[in-house]
C-alpha cells in the first residue's frame, strides 16, 4: 500500500477497474463516453459542468483531467474559475437553505 | 519571459545534441515509456518511409520580430541564419521542376529575409498550385516597410497561414509576447480588408493554434467553431481553417517543459494518445524540408535538431526526387507528438 491515498499516476489506471468487474465497468465507461458527447449541450459545457462537480465532490483525479480537459479546449481560467464558483455557490446554498429546517425546529420546540 | 533566444542565452539545449540524448534518455532508456521506433513497430510502420513529395518547406531565416515561448526554431531577432539570393535561386530551381504541388514558405519571420520580396515574386512566376507564407502577424505591423504586405500577399495570390494561440489576449501574449495580441488583431483586421480570409474568397488566410502550455490541442474543429465566434463577435475578423498543432518537445518548447516540471507527464500524454492512423498520414511522408543553407530535412523539426535526410541527396543543390523519395525518415520520441490523438502537421490534424 502507498503511504499516500492519492497519486496522480493512478488516473491514468482508471479504466483497470473493469478488469476485476469487466461487464459493469465497461458498462460504466460506455456511459461515461456517451455522457461527454456533443449533445443538447457541447462538449465544452459539458467540461465546464464536470471540472464544477469535480470541485464540489473534491475529486483531486477529477480536477487533474478536467482542468487539462478545458485548457485543451481552450477554455480560459476565468471561465474556469466561474463554473469552480457556481459549484461552491450551491453547496454552499444547499448548507444554508437547510437554515430553514432549523429555524422550523427551532420555532416548534420553543415557546 | 526570456527576450532572447536559447543560442544567445548559451543554454545546453541550444545544443541539438543534448536535446536527442534528452529524448533519449530518462523514462524512454528505462523502458517506462516504449521509443517512438517500438511504437510504429507494433503496427508494422517501421521503418517510416515517405510517399510521394506533395510540400516542398523552405525555411528561409530563423530571424524573428518575436520570441515566443515555445518557438520549435528557436527564433528571434538575434538569429542571423539567413537564406541568401544564391540559395534562393537554387530553391527555385527545384520549384520549377518538382512534381510538389504546395510551396510552403517559414521561419523565423520569412518576411525578414531581404531577398524574401524578390523570391515570393520569383517563385510566382513559376506558378504553384498553393503557394504557403507562415507568417507571425505582428511582423506586418511591425515596421513602416512591412504595411503593405497584406497588398503584396494579395497580388501574388499567396496563401497565409499565420499563428494565433487563443481569441483572447491574455493567453497569446503569455505565449508571444506583450502586445502580441493587438498587433495580430490589427493585421487580421487588414488582411480581411483586402479580401483575405472572407468565406467565399480565393485570398486563403487560415490560423494555426498551439496549446499555450504542457497540453494537447483540443479537437480541430471545435476549436475553429470557438476561434470564428469569438474573432467575428469580438474583432468583425473572418479566416478560413484553424489548424491546431501539437507542440513537439524540443528547442524552446523542451526547455519550457523541463524547467516547469512537466516533461515526463507531458511525453507520457503523448505516447498514451499514439495514433497508428496519425502515423500513415505524418507530414514527413509528404514533406521535404529545406533549411536556410540548403540541406534537406524531412520535416521542419528535424531540421532544428539537425537531422539531415538520410540520403544520398542532403542539399537543395544536388536535389534529385526520385532518390529522396528512396529513404527511411530519421526519427526520435519528439515524433510522438505529430501521431498523438488526430495527429499534428503543418497543415493541421492528419488522422
Amino acid at each position: 500500500m502507498d503511504k499516500s491515498y492519492y497519486n496522480p499516476r493512478d488516473l491514468k489506471k482508471f479504466g483497470s477497474i473493469a478488469e476485476w468487474s469487466k461487464e459493469l465497468g465497461e458498462k460504466f465507461f460506455e456511459y461515461y463516453g456517451k455522457v461527454f458527447e456533443e449533445g443538447a449541450l457541447t462538449p465544452r459545457e459539458k467540461s465546464l459542468i464536470a471540472l464544477a462537480v469535480a470541485h464540489t465532490e473534491q475529486c483531486p483525479y477529477c480536477i487533474d483531467a478536467y482542468t487539462q480537459d478545458g485548457l485543451q479546449r481552450g477554455i480560459t481560467k476565468e471561465e474556469m474559475m466561474e463554473a469552480i464558483h457556481v459549484g461552491a455557490a450551491i453547496k454552499g446554498g444547499a448548507t444554508l437553505v437547510h437554515g430553514v429546517q432549523m429555524m422550523n425546529k427551532v420555532n416548534k420546540l420553543e415557546m | 519571459m526570456a527576450t532572447k533566444s536559447l543560442l544567445k542565452r548559451e543554454s545546453e539545449l541550444a545544443n541539438t545534441q543534448r536535446q536527442l540524448e534528452i529524448l533519449s534518455n530518462g523514462i524512454f532508456q528505462s523502458g517506462e515509456l516504449p521509443t517512438f521506433a517500438s511504437k510504429i513497430k507494433e503496427t508494422n510502420q517501421f521503418p517510416l518511409q515517405p510517399k510521394k513529395i506533395e510540400i516542398l518547406q523552405i525555411n528561409v531565416g530563423y530571424m524573428c520580430n518575436q520570441v515566443c515561448a515555445h518557438c520549435h526554431v528557436d527564433a528571434g531577432p538575434d538569429r542571423k541564419e539567413i537564406m541568401t539570393r544564391e540559395t534562393m535561386q537554387q530553391c527555385l530551381d527545384v520549384i520549377e521542376k518538382t512534381g510538389a504541388h504546395t510551396l510552403d514558405l517559414t521561419g523565423g519571420a520569412p518576411e525578414m529575409n531581404p531577398n524574401f520580396r524578390w523570391f515570393v515574386e520569383e517563385a510566382s512566376k513559376i506558378g504553384v498550385k498553393d503557394f504557403i507564407v507562415r507568417s507571425n502577424l505582428t511582423i506586418i505591423r511591425a515596421n513602416k516597410k512591412y504595411y503593405d504586405l497584406p497588398e503584396f500577399f494579395k497580388k501574388h495570390n499567396v496563401h497565409v497561414v499565420s499563428s494565433m494561440p487563443h481569441w483572447t489576449r491574455g493567453k497569446t501574449d503569455k505565449q508571444r509576447g506583450d502586445g502580441v495580441f493587438d498587433k495580430s488583431i490589427k493585421a487580421l483586421q487588414e488582411l480581411n480588408a483586402v479580401g483575405y480570409g472572407i468565406p467565399d474568397s480565393h485570398l486563403r488566410l487560415d490560423l494555426v493554434y498551439n496549446p499555450s502550455g504542457a497540453f494537447l490541442p483540443g479537437d480541430q474543429l471545435a476549436l475553429e467553431k470557438d476561434f470564428k465566434k469569438a474573432l467575428v463577435e469580438d474583432f468583425g475578423i473572418q479566416f478560413h481553417h484553424l489548424f491546431a498543432i501539437t507542440n513537439l518537445p524540443i528547442s524552446r518548447f523542451l526547455d519550457y517543459l523541463i524547467a516547469s516540471d512537466n516533461y515526463e507527464d507531458y511525453m507520457y500524454s503523448l505516447v498514451e494518445a499514439f495514433n497508428p492512423a496519425a502515423v500513415a498520414n505524418v507530414m514527413c511522408t509528404n514533406t521535404v524540408s529545406v533549411s536556410w543553407d540548403g540541406w534537406l530535412y524531412d520535416c521542419d523539426f528535424n531540421q532544428m535538431l539537425d537531422l539531415k535526410v538520410a540520403s544520398k541527396i542532403k542539399h537543395i543543390s544536388e536535389y534529385n526526387e526520385e532518390l529522396l523519395q528512396n529513404r527511411n525518415i530519421i526519427i526520435s520520441q519528439h515524433c510522438f507528438g505529430c501521431t498523438a490523438g488526430a495527429g499534428s502537421s503543418c497543415q493541421g490534424t492528419v488522422a
